[in-house]
């Protein structure tokens, strides 16, 4: 038991991770709004995000700008003295790529309130029946 | 990486999501994803990736909020769930 708790603190962003994972999951799939569904998706995406960027974190590291700059020939450069940013760049173009598919799911959302008058999915498929 | 600031904002964040979802009203639910979007940018800023937290906090929250509210205004505030 006093082994589980360091466990459960060092990994807390990996739990964090999973549960909005399955928080994102559970809204786009048992939410009857489509806007609500709409910001499931979002949930699910910076998920994704908080994952990568947790694994390029680490403690006693400084942000991934190189110390001594003018002269860096003097100094060696220590990885371990900085956090990874290599997932901080593929992270930087999947947020981009999170508010593309934003906005064209908010537009198919208004084109469909406009064709039925609702945002309930069982009222729209109902709609969808009668026609 | 400042541990107890980083499991204040986790728990920050995860309210915010199942607030987000659950509340009865979209431009409730809008606001709250911006809360949520906010703190996940100070989570970045936490864990050491500054320009991920720039991006979050101007593209994120700023624009995703204001396309939140502008397609709650020309639909509808209503939902069920």
């Amino acid at each position: 038991m006093s082994d589980l708790v360091p466990i459960l603190i060092s990994k807390v962003n990996y739990w964090v991770y999973i549960a909005l994972m399955m928080i994102g999951l559970w809204a786009v799939i048992a939410k009857n709004n489509l806007v609500k569904k709409i910001i499931g998706m979002n949930i699910l995406q910076t998920a994704v995000i908080l994952f990568f960027i947790s694994i390029g974190a680490k403690y006693n590291a400084t942000i991934p700008i190189i110390m001594h700059g003018h002269d860096a020939g003097h100094h060696a450069v220590n990885a371990i003295d900085y956090i990874n940013p290599l997932p901080h760049v593929l992270m930087l173009t999947a947020i981009v790529v999170a508010v593309a598919t934003l906005g064209v799911a908010l537009a198919l959302v208004i084109k469909v309130h406009q064709k039925y008058q609702t945002l309930e999915e069982d009222e729209i498929l109902a709609k969808m029946d009668e026609q | 990486m400042i541990w107890q600031i980083e499991l204040l904002v986790l728990a920050i964040v995860l309210i915010c999501a199942v607030a987000a979802i659950t509340v009865k009203d979209l431009l409730g639910a809008a606001i709250l994803f911006g809360a949520y979007s906010f703190m996940l940018c100070l989570l970045w800023a936490i864990m050491g990736a500054v320009d991920v937290a720039f991006t979050e906090a101007s593209v994120g929250a700023g624009v995703s909020t204001v396309l939140f509210v502008a397609a709650v205004f020309r639909t509808s505030r209503r939902t069920k769930d």
